[in-house]
């Protein structure tokens, strides 16, 4: 069960700029800490994080080991249409997580 | 971490020169810091923002899925919301009179413990690890709804014992470098511990986000962090002892409000 948090409004009027925010549970564990015994905890992060407008990519962010754990997104796009927000991370391994917002735009 | 543990050890120590021998017993136990702060206050204007902003701080995403929890109902039995309200209505400030005296256990619980016991009283199921994730969202769900209620435990007969030895707890000192939890939190608050300002040591926002975990934890687990920051042996989460200490806490920082979940360092 990974937590995700989403934030778009629900309306918004043509031209404006709105405000998306997200929020996703990982421990983006960075591959260079050691535990108590002196082994190294293997990398775990995710590396890629999109968001597509009505299917068009308007926001796309390579990840790196030195970000910490879950992590907070914060972009502008601009409203255009009335349609579906969609938000994908996608992990070293592959493993994906996605959620999704409507907007509805007047 | 140690030299600035060594940095505060000396200070201690000068500090103490004038003291005489019996500097234990010259401890004013009832001396609460004045006045009361919370660990908010001491936090940067950045990380106060974190804790405000609803959206962002992340101990939400452990409040979102001990809201679910709360909701959902595992093999026959009952959902925690059957009794309590959806979305815990009729929890609205509870857990800020915990820990609280248990009369049917004869026990003294705090919320974790409380919760485990609806567990095993009401719904059959086996309690859940002191700081596992579900017990952690719990009871970030269920403290999250007393969030600016004020803390008001109070000393009752029953849990008179309970607070003494969590003051002696407090006032004892303990570790390779023999500090109390006192010669920090009442005699030095405010000061600075390297990069740090020591806080009054007050529980009023746990379970709380650390920047310093990466993650959310319970006030037990703070316990332990403080206790290997003095080189104790540090107790076990959920034991009797640490109860008694957040009982002493809690009566201690009566007056403060809820933050659950809160962000700290």
């Amino acid at each position: 069960m990974t937590g995700i948090r989403i934030s778009v409004p629900d309306t918004a009027e043509t031209g404006e700029v709105i405000e998306i925010r997200v929020l996703i549970q990982h421990p983006m564990e960075s591959g260079f800490r050691r535990d108590n015994r002196g082994g190294l905890i293997p990398r775990d992060i995710l590396t890629r994080f999109e968001c597509t407008y009505s299917g068009k990519a308007v926001f796309v962010a390579d990840f790196h080991p030195a970000i910490a754990a879950n992590p907070l997104l914060s972009f502008n796009t601009v409203a255009a249409e009335s349609g579906t927000l969609n938000f994908r991370w996608i992990d070293q391994n592959g493993a994906v997580w996605e959620d999704s917002a409507e907007i509805i735009v007047t | 971490m140690i030299k600035r543990a060594v940095l505060l050890v000396a200070a201690l120590a000068l500090a103490g020169c004038d003291g005489g021998a019996n500097d234990e017993e010259a401890l004013d136990r009832s001396a609460a810091p004045s006045p009361l702060r919370s660990g908010l206050s001491f936090l940067t204007e950045d990380t106060q923002a974190l804790q405000a902003d609803a959206f962002a701080n992340p101990g939400h995403l452990w409040v979102d899925r001990g809201r679910n929890l709360f909701a959902s109902a595992k093999d026959s039995s009952p959902a925690c919301s059957l009794c309590h309200g959806d979305d815990g209505a009729q929890l609205v400030g509870a857990s800020a009179s915990y820990p609280a005296w248990d009369e049917s256990s004869g026990e003294l619980l705090n919320l974790e413990g409380r919760i485990n016991a609806c567990r095993q009283r009401h719904q059959s199921q086996p309690p859940l690890d002191y700081e596992s994730e579900d017990l952690l969202a719990l009871s970030a769900f269920v403290g999250h709804l007393s969030q600016g209620t004020e803390i008001s435990v109070e000393v009752a007969a029953e849990t008179q014992n309970a607070y003494d030895l969590g003051e002696d707890y407090f006032f004892t000192r303990r570790g390779q470098f023999n500090l109390s939890c006192a010669q920090c939190h009442n005699d030095n608050w405010g000061q600075q511990l390297r990069g740090d300002t020591i806080s009054q040591g007050h529980g009023s926002g746990f379970p709380a986000y650390r920047l310093e975990w990466q993650t959310l934890g319970s006030l037990h687990r703070r316990f332990q962090d403080c206790d290997q920051g003095v080189r104790a042996e540090p107790m076990e989460m959920g034991s009797d002892i640490y109860i008694a200490l957040e009982h002493y806490l809690a009566a201690r920082a009566s007056g403060l409000e809820v933050e659950t979940p809160s962000v700290r360092r």
